[in-house]
């Protein structure tokens, strides 16, 4: 994933206002303002970009944010523990304030100095210029430690609001389960009045031993907003991992999943929907890295590509030298509906072990008009049968997710945005 | 209830239909026979508002309306059904709850209120057992991993729940077995009203020995060249159709 400096223009010279004050520690922030001046943004040419430009982001005149308050509530489960976020800033009033035993959490920008300084550390600098960008310049994010043996029932739900023009948002996250722990988290992005705005946001995970996690992650910020969203996740042995990712708007969507299976005996799951219409453009880059011996991975993404939008869907699974026995599975299927829509799917497998048991397919298609048209002859219109079938297609992934509250909001958003009216 | 006209129909330029005259009467079943290649399935295929055709001349009236004017989902909706010689598999799609749809769309079409989940889990209990379909199979994907007999029992209980006017087996026979064949033969019987009509499209004679048909016709290089009672079935399955090719060569 080395960035390819082809342009001179580099990172540092982008039109964007970054005043503010900032969470990570200084000298952490100063190296990666420091590598900012040598790194650029990636181009077309850049293997891990080919298909998504973000000159878009690049020359829009982006600005930090000051605080703002906002009212409303927020919050897609009723039970949850909820932070919310705006505008990169955390919002003590909109966020919940008693939280059950077994669980610290917290706003960085909240944090004591000594606690927060030693965070944020263990990402390259140099690989990725959004995660360079996000190490200087995120002005706060959500520390979660749940303490080993911990059942934390109530998920806990991370809101990412952007409101208003031009805002840039960089949002650092830190969620760590300790042995034997389990928790869940729901990352819910949107936007109020928001334009052009972009989230630049990076969730560090921590799987320790035995341990249980899973993420929601449900994207509908507006058409015209960015985001790229990015997961480092570092699975510990016998740990289990889910992440559920659901993009249904934002203009410039990519999300990028880095996850290392450290530790034996771990399972991981990845689920992905994407259902995109008007100018949409939605990446999802996936990386699930077995290290180790008797692992099991399953990944599946699907989506449903109308209008002129576009997907890219690349998955990478290793398996490294000695790590035997792992069962790794990778599928993604797409349906194109109308000829402007696309899709870029690249599944890969690097495989240097001899005992592994993997598969990785892909699939883009239209609808099959013979199923239509047998839907059609029972009484259903054209556009019933059509729905029913999309809506079968990306239903299998949709079933992946337990959280209720995620699962109404993703059944109001079809029938609002996509006009769905029967989902299976 | 349908009245066929002077029916010509294409497909890629060919002409398949030539002039086909077919009335149809509600409480009537017929049977339509015919060697491959007659015009059987395009007919069936017509009826239901398959696009691929091309009418280039002639009328059908459905129960004082034109149905070529209809789409395909109207023409369902207006009471006709089409049990399809090859059913299709549509993974993910739930048999109950594309039927649910249906049948909702076709009340909302006629202007009735919507089927309540009590009202329509009771039909689907009923209905399933005019086929002996095991309720499973209802609520599973439409068709798929379904056996031969399977799928045209699916068909049949399609039939039964949306309760069509004039129902059009297509080549319902081929590919089951003799109980089979007993089984989806019984359940049209059982369908079978003063009200409504079916139309048998069949190669063999022996659905007839379990479907009894009113009238035979005998469909041949695109027009019906022969009519008569159900014992014109057993002539054309003793003689083949031979002669009738002989007879009405082109």
């Amino acid at each position: 994933m080395s960035m390819q400096t082809i342009e001179k223009e580099t990172a540092s010279s982008a039109n964007w206002k970054l005043d503010g004050s900032f969470v990570l520690n200084s000298s952490l922030r100063e190296r990666a303002k420091q590598t900012l001046d040598e790194m650029s943004f990636p181009t077309t040419r850049t293997e891990a970009w080919k298909y998504t430009r973000v000159a878009k982001i690049k020359n829009a005149s982006l600005a930090i944010a000051a605080p703002k308050s906002i009212s409303g509530t927020f919050g897609l489960d009723a039970d949850s523990l909820k932070f919310v976020f705006v505008n990169g800033h955390f919002s003590k009033e909109l966020s919940s304030t008693s939280y059950p035993d077994g669980l610290k959490i917290l706003a960085l920008s909240q944090m004591d100095e000594a606690e927060r300084n030693v965070l944020g550390e263990s990402l390259s600098l140099d690989s990725n210029v959004f995660t360079t960008i996000n190490t200087a310049y995120a002005t706060d994010g959500l520390y979660v430690h749940v303490s080993a043996k911990m059942v934390i029932e109530p998920a806990i739900e991370i809101i990412q609001i952007n409101d208003g023009s031009n805002v840039l948002s960089n949002l650092r996250h830190i969620l760590r389960g300790e042995a034997f722990s389990e928790v869940k988290f729901i990352q819910h992005s949107i936007s109020l009045a928001g334009d052009s705005n972009f989230t630049n946001v990076i969730t560090e995970v921590a799987v320790a031993r035995n341990a249980k996690l899973t993420i929601d992650k449900l994207q509908e910020e507006n058409e015209n907003c960015f985001q790229i969203s990015q997961e480092f996740v570092d699975q510990g042995q016998d740990s289990n991992f889910t992440i559920n990712t659901i993009t249904l708007n934002g203009g410039l969507v990519r999300n990028d999943l880095t996850i290392e299976v450290n530790g034996q005996n771990c399972e991981t799951h990845l689920n992905g929907a994407y259902i995109l219409k008007g100018n949409q453009h939605v990446d999802n880059h996936t990386i699930v890295d077995h290290k180790v011996a008797h692992c099991e991975s399953n990944e599946l993404y699907k989506g449903v590509i109308s209008e002129k939008a576009t997907a890219v869907f690349n998955g990478k699974v290793f398996v490294r030298k000695d790590a035997q026995k792992i069962n790794a599975f990778q599928s993604n299927g797409n349906v194109l509906l109308g000829n402007d829509a696309s899709v870029n799917s690249k599944p890969e497998l690097e495989i240097y072990a001899d005992d592994v048991k993997c598969s990785h397919g892909s699939t883009t298609g239209q609808l099959d008009e013979e199923a239509v048209f047998y839907l059609r002859a029972r009484g259903l219109s054209d556009a019933s049968a059509r729905q029913l079938m999309v809506g079968a297609f990306v239903g299998e992934v949709f079933e992946k997710i337990e959280n209720e509250g995620v699962v109404d909001r993703i059944h109001a958003i079809l029938s609002e945005r996509f006009e769905w009216s029967n989902v299976n | 209830m349908l009245k066929i006209k002077n029916l010509h129909a294409s497909i890629d330029g060919k002409e398949i239909l030539k002039g086909l005259n077919l009335e149809v009467k509600a409480g009537e079943v017929h049977a339509i026979m015919g060697p491959n290649g007659a015009g059987k399935s395009t007919l069936a295929s017509i009826l239901a508002g398959r696009e691929e055709y091309e009418v280039t001349q002639g009328e059908v009236d459905f129960d004082g309306q034109d149905l070529l004017e209809k789409g395909t989902e109207d023409r369902a909706r207006e009471g006709l059904f089409l049990a399809f010689q090859y059913p299709v598999e549509i993974p993910g799609v739930s048999n109950v709850n594309f039927l649910r749809t249906a049948l909702n769309e076709i009340r909302e079409y006629r202007g009735e209120q919507p089927v309540s989940a009590k009202e329509f889990m009771q039909l689907v209990k009923d209905k399933s057992a005019i086929v002996e379909l095991d309720p499973k199979l209802a609520s599973r994907s439409v068709n798929e991993g379904f056996s031969g007999g399977e799928k045209k029992r699916n068909e049949i209980f399609q039939m039964a729940m949306l309760d069509p006017k004039l129902s059009i087996l297509d080549e319902t026979d081929s590919g089951l077995d003799i109980d089979a064949l007993r089984i989806v033969a019984n359940g049209v019987n059982t369908l079978k009203s003063d009200k409504n009509a079916t139309i048998v499209i069949t190669h063999y004679q022996r659905l007839l020995d379990y479907i009894v048909p009113d009238f035979v016709h005998v469909l041949y290089n695109g027009q019906i060249v022969k009519s008569g009672p159900k014992e014109l079935a057993l002539e054309l399955e003793e003689k083949g159709y031979d002669w009738i090719k002989a007879e009405f060569a082109e």
